[in-house]
Order: structure tokens, then C-alpha cells, then sequence
């Protein structure tokens, strides 16, 4: 276990420039993603055409972690369908927080690199904060409010 | 608090034996990480010196039994080892009698205790004042109140420094105001009220004043006669003593007119069907089998806060306070969130470019525990504008190596993040 599992350069490089930040005035989705222990707050934005994620965006503030968790999120998502987002979350979420499963990293692509998160418990919200939204936003209509409690 | 600080002359503090003391708390030897425990969380609970450890396990080796009811001699033992705790406890806090001191889980059981049975008498539209900088434990339950009862919450603003704005907390005294619940210390700025001037304004009107002393009692001698305070709510596992046990003092006149809180065993004095008669104070407020074991360690802890002495706690804990402070005005980028005249020994830290769960994650790493988060007063960081903070809060058995560690640790975080 060692800084440098958590704190990959992809990681640092998503947080000191994320991706896809910043306000969508035509989303047809926008969900709060909210992490009560330490008070990060994401706003993801998302145009859902039909069933296809035609753009992604997201604001808000967070840790280096939940910040590169949308970051790469917003990227992996873009023209995807939602039956693929959702099962890039579950595989997301395997990769987070089950022991001995070893995930489709193919699938997972430049995701992958948050298998070091794993090793460090209470760093788990953090990086499913955006996931986590992302299920919402993909759920329900309107304007929601969600927490990873 | 710091006239207690001023009065201790500069060599009792200049012999406090630090490692002496350090000696006392086994888990201080613990490692993190391969690295020395630096233990720097304190506000949200204390480490445990072994005469602690040492009464809890002698409890349940030589003197457990339930309390109050059995004639046998393992009761007598635990009734004595209860009530003793309590005894204890009346003397540190300098309260007139043992009744006046209540056992209840914690501070937040005790703030829940008064609300629920003080509040009970409230009206819709009577008001009760907090601050900005309380801990959640003082907000949510004036709010359930709100909004079961239709009272008012009144909040009183603090400045920049992390402050209570006086002249503002004075104006939202009022005819209706039935309770000034505030905070004693701040456990997210480290800010030292000045609760005598509180008192002394809300009994200017008549209005009772409860303060959490949660983050005060462990750190400074604390005289609820002297205060003058209606009720005063402090934890034990904060004060160096286990958790699940702490005090509700409340002023004898006005516990006897408050209904109980929890009904059940222990609380009664006679019960048929048709009615019950409560047990006289404090039982009155002790329903169930109370916290045995942890009144035992707080009665440990209260006696070897006694042989270290509040005054060279206080007085030691000021040093550190400041040193800290000028340390860290020397880390490039960071900025200490609440810079009171009168202060705790807190340092609430943002760091430019590095939240605070990386900054917790990336010290650990170097075996230096804080807490980063809102620290259960997300109020006080809408304030400040910052979504947490990481925050060393400081015992009598840390030192100034370990601040200088959480210090590099914060330099380190910005090499490895900015």
C-alpha cells in the first residue's frame, strides 16, 4: 500500500485539469452527488438522447480523487448507452469495493487505475461520489439530490 | 479559560514532563504506517492513560454487578464504584451537590436530555438563541424542537476571526427567548467564547444558558458555580476517559421541575398501573442500567487530570497552540480557518490546491492523525466558504516534534498534489 497506488499521475493529471467541468445549459439532466463525511459536492449535467449519453459534464468541489472520479467518468460516458454506462458502473463499483473479483479492466479502460483506491477504505466514496450521480441522473427525471450514505 | 492560563507562572509550565506524561498512554507507542503515532484528533475523541484502562478492567474483574438494587457485595462495590464516579465528577466541575450531576451517554445525550425535557414546556413562537459555530449536536435537536413545537431558531453571527458577534448575539435576546444554548470552545475553530459576558446578558433577561463543554473540560478548569451557567453538557471520551459515558450538570432547582427523558428502570421510585413516582435527582434523568464501567473510567480519568493539574494542562496546551500556529504560518500555502484572540488549541487548516481528505489521506501516510471533513459543523464551513478543513487538535501529551511533522507532512501534500 503506497501514496503513489492512490495518487496515480492520471489521477493528478484529472485533477489538476478536469475534463468536461463546467455548467451545460442545455442538459436535459442535472443531479446534486453528494459525499456527507466530507462535504464534496458534484453537480453532474447530462443530455440524454433517447437511450445515448450525448454530453456529460459536471462542477462542483471535491478531492483530487472524486474531482479525477468525474473527470474520467465524464470522458468514458460521452456517446455511450445507458445500458453501458450502467454496466461500467457495476464494474466500477466491483473495482472499488469487492476483495477478490478481478474486473473486466478491459472494459474499465483508463479507469482501471482506480483499482489503488481499494487499499484505502475511507477513500472508497470519493471516488463512487460520481458514479453514484451518475445512477441517479440515468434513473429519474428532474432534479434530485443524492448522498453516498 | 485564559485567566486560568495567565495565572500558572512560566516554570510550572516550563516542568511539564511531557514524556513523563506520554508514558501514561500506551497507545502513544503505537506506529502508523512505520511511522511514530502522532495523534493530533483530540476534539474528536482522547487516547486513554492506563490508570483509565486500569479502572475499567478492575470493574468487571472485582466489582461488577448492577447499581442500586442488589444487597449483595459485588453491588455495594459497583454502587460505590457509580456514585463515586459521580462524587468525582462534583468536585471537578464545582458543582454544589451530586444531584446536580447527571450521567448520560455523551454531550449529545445531554443536549438531547434538556431539549427534550426542558423543551417540552416550550411554546410555538418562544425562541431559543445558538450560534453559528455550534457542532450539529447543538443544532439538530433545537430543530426537531422547531419543528415539532414551532419555536424559533435564532443563530448568532461570528466575524472572520471565527468570533461571536456580541453586540448581534445581545440583540436576539428577547421576551421570548426561553434558552442560549452555545458552545463553550468550538470544536472546528478552537474559538474560547466569552461565556461569562453570555451568561451575564441572558440572566440580564432571565433566560437560562446551557453550554456544550464538550471541547473545554478536557483542556482548562472549568467552575459551573462560578459561571453561573443553568446547564453545562461535557463527554467523557473527549476528557480522556472511555466512550458511552457523560455529564448533563444542570442546576438542582430547575432539574427538579423538568419531567424526565427516558422512562424505565432505575428512574422510579414506585410504580403500579395506574401511575409512577420518580426516583429523586439525578436518577430521575438515569433510566436503565446506567454506564457502569465508563463511569468507573471517568472517575479514573477526573483523578488524573487532578494529579496533572487544568492549570499546567491549560498553560502547556497554550505553548503548543502557539507554536503550531507560527509553524504553520510558515507552510507555503496554508491558511488557518479561526484565528480567535481566544483560543483553544485547534489549528483548522486549508492548504491552497489540496483538499482536506487528501490532506488526511497523504498524513496519515506519515503516521500524523487529523481529522479533515466539517467536522460536524457544516454550518461553520459555509461560513468560511471552504468545504472542510484538516484539523490537528492538540492534548496535554503531544509536543512540538509532532507538530513539526504535521507540518512537513503538509508541504509534502502539496509536493505530491499541486
Amino acid at each position: 500500500m503506497d501514496l503513489d497506488d492512490l495518487y496515480q499521475e492520471v489521477i493528478l493529471d484529472h485533477k489538476r485539469n478536469p475534463r468536461n467541468f463546467g455548467p451545460m445549459p442545455d442538459a436535459n439532466r442535472n443531479v446534486d452527488g453528494f459525499n456527507p463525511l466530507c462535504g464534496d459536492h458534484i453537480h453532474l449535467h447530462m443530455k440524454l438522447a433517447g437511450d445515448v449519453i450525448e454530453d456529460v459534464r459536471f462542477e462542483g468541489e471535491g478531492c483530487a480523487i472524486s474531482t479525477a472520479s468525474a473527470s474520467l467518468m465524464t470522458e468514458a460516458l460521452k456517446g455511450k448507452r445507458v445500458e453501458e454506462a450502467e454496466r461500467m458502473f457495476e464494474a466500477v463499483h466491483a473495482l472499488l469495493t469487492e476483495e477478490d473479483v478481478d474486473p473486466d479492466l478491459g472494459q474499465l479502460g483508463k479507469l482501471a487505475i482506480f483499482s489503488g483506491v481499494r487499499q484505502f477504505p475511507s477513500r472508497v466514496k470519493c471516488a463512487s461520489l460520481a458514479w453514484h450521480t451518475l445512477c441517479a441522473a440515468i434513473q429519474d427525471d428532474g432534479d434530485e439530490v443524492i448522498t453516498t450514505e | 479559560m485564559n485567566a486560568t492560563a495567565e495565572t500558572v507562572t512560566k516554570s510550572d509550565a516550563a516542568v511539564f514532563d511531557v514524556e513523563r506524561i506520554r508514558a501514561d498512554f500506551p497507545i502513544l507507542a503505537e506506529r502508523a504506517h512505520g511511522q511514530p503515532l502522532a495523534y493530533l484528533d483530540n476534539a474528536a475523541t482522547s487516547q486513554k492513560p492506563q490508570a483509565v484502562i486500569d479502572a475499567v478492567n478492575h470493574y468487571y474483574r472485582h466489582q461488577n454487578a448492577n447499581v442500586h438494587r442488589g444487597v449483595h457485595l459485588l453491588s455495594e462495590r459497583a454502587t460505590e464504584v457509580y456514585e463515586g464516579a459521580r462524587d468525582r465528577v462534583r468536585d471537578f466541575i464545582n458543582a454544589r451537590s451530586s444531584r446536580e450531576v447527571v450521567f448520560v451517554r455523551g454531550t449529545t445525550e445531554g443536549i438531547n436530555l434538556v431539549a427534550h425535557s426542558l423543551g417540552r414546556g416550550f411554546r410555538k413562537g418562544d425562541e431559543v438563541v445558538i450560534s453559528h459555530m455550534e457542532h450539529h449536536s447543538n443544532i439538530v435537536p433545537w430543530q426537531q424542537l422547531r419543528d415539532q413545537l414551532g419555536i424559533v431558531l435564532k443563530v448568532a453571527p461570528i466575524n472572520q476571526a471565527g468570533e461571536l458577534d456580541m453586540e448581534a448575539f445581545e440583540a436576539l435576546l428577547g421576551e421570548r427567548t426561553k434558552l442560549v444554548s452555545v458552545t463553550h470552545v468550538s470544536n472546528a475553530l478552537g474559538t474560547i467564547n466569552p461565556v461569562r459576558r453570555i451568561i451575564e446578558l441572558a440572566h440580564g433577561r432571565d433566560i437560562p444558558v446551557l453550554l456544550d463543554g464538550a471541547q473545554a473540560v478536557p483542556h482548562a478548569g472549568v467552575d459551573v458555580q462560578a459561571l453561573d451557567c443553568e446547564f453545562y453538557v461535557f463527554s467523557g471520551h473527549k476528557m480522556f476517559a472511555p466512550t458511552g459515558i457523560g455529564v448533563l450538570y444542570g442546576k438542582e432547582a430547575l432539574l427538579e421541575r423538568m419531567p424526565p427523558f427516558q422512562g424505565g428502570g432505575e428512574m422510579i421510585k414506585m410504580v403500579t398501573f395506574d401511575r409512577t413516582v420518580y426516583a429523586e435527582l439525578p436518577h430521575k434523568f438515569e433510566a436503565g442500567t446506567p454506564n457502569i464501567a465508563g463511569a468507573a473510567g471517568l472517575g479514573a480519568a477526573v483523578a488524573y487530570l487532578n494529579a496533572v493539574g487544568m492549570d499546567r494542562i491549560a498553560a502547556y496546551e497554550h505553548q503548543l497552540l502557539t507554536y503550531g500556529t507560527e509553524q504553520l504560518q510558515q507552510v507555503p500555502g496554508a491558511r488557518i480557518i479561526g484565528t480567535a484572540r481566544d483560543k483553544a488549541a485547534v489549528l483548522s487548516v486549508v492548504l491552497d490546491g489540496v483538499h482536506a481528505h487528501d490532506i488526511g489521506t497523504i498524513v496519515d501516510r506519515k503516521g500524523v492523525a487529523v481529522r479533515s471533513g466539517h467536522h460536524c459543523a457544516m454550518p461553520v464551513m459555509q461560513f468560511f466558504k471552504v468545504a472542510a478543513t484538516a484539523r490537528a487538535s492538540l492534548a496535554f501529551y503531544n509536543t512540538r516534534d509532532e507538530l513539526d511533522r504535521f507540518c512537513d507532512a503538509l508541504r509534502y501534500a502539496r509536493e505530491v498534489l499541486v
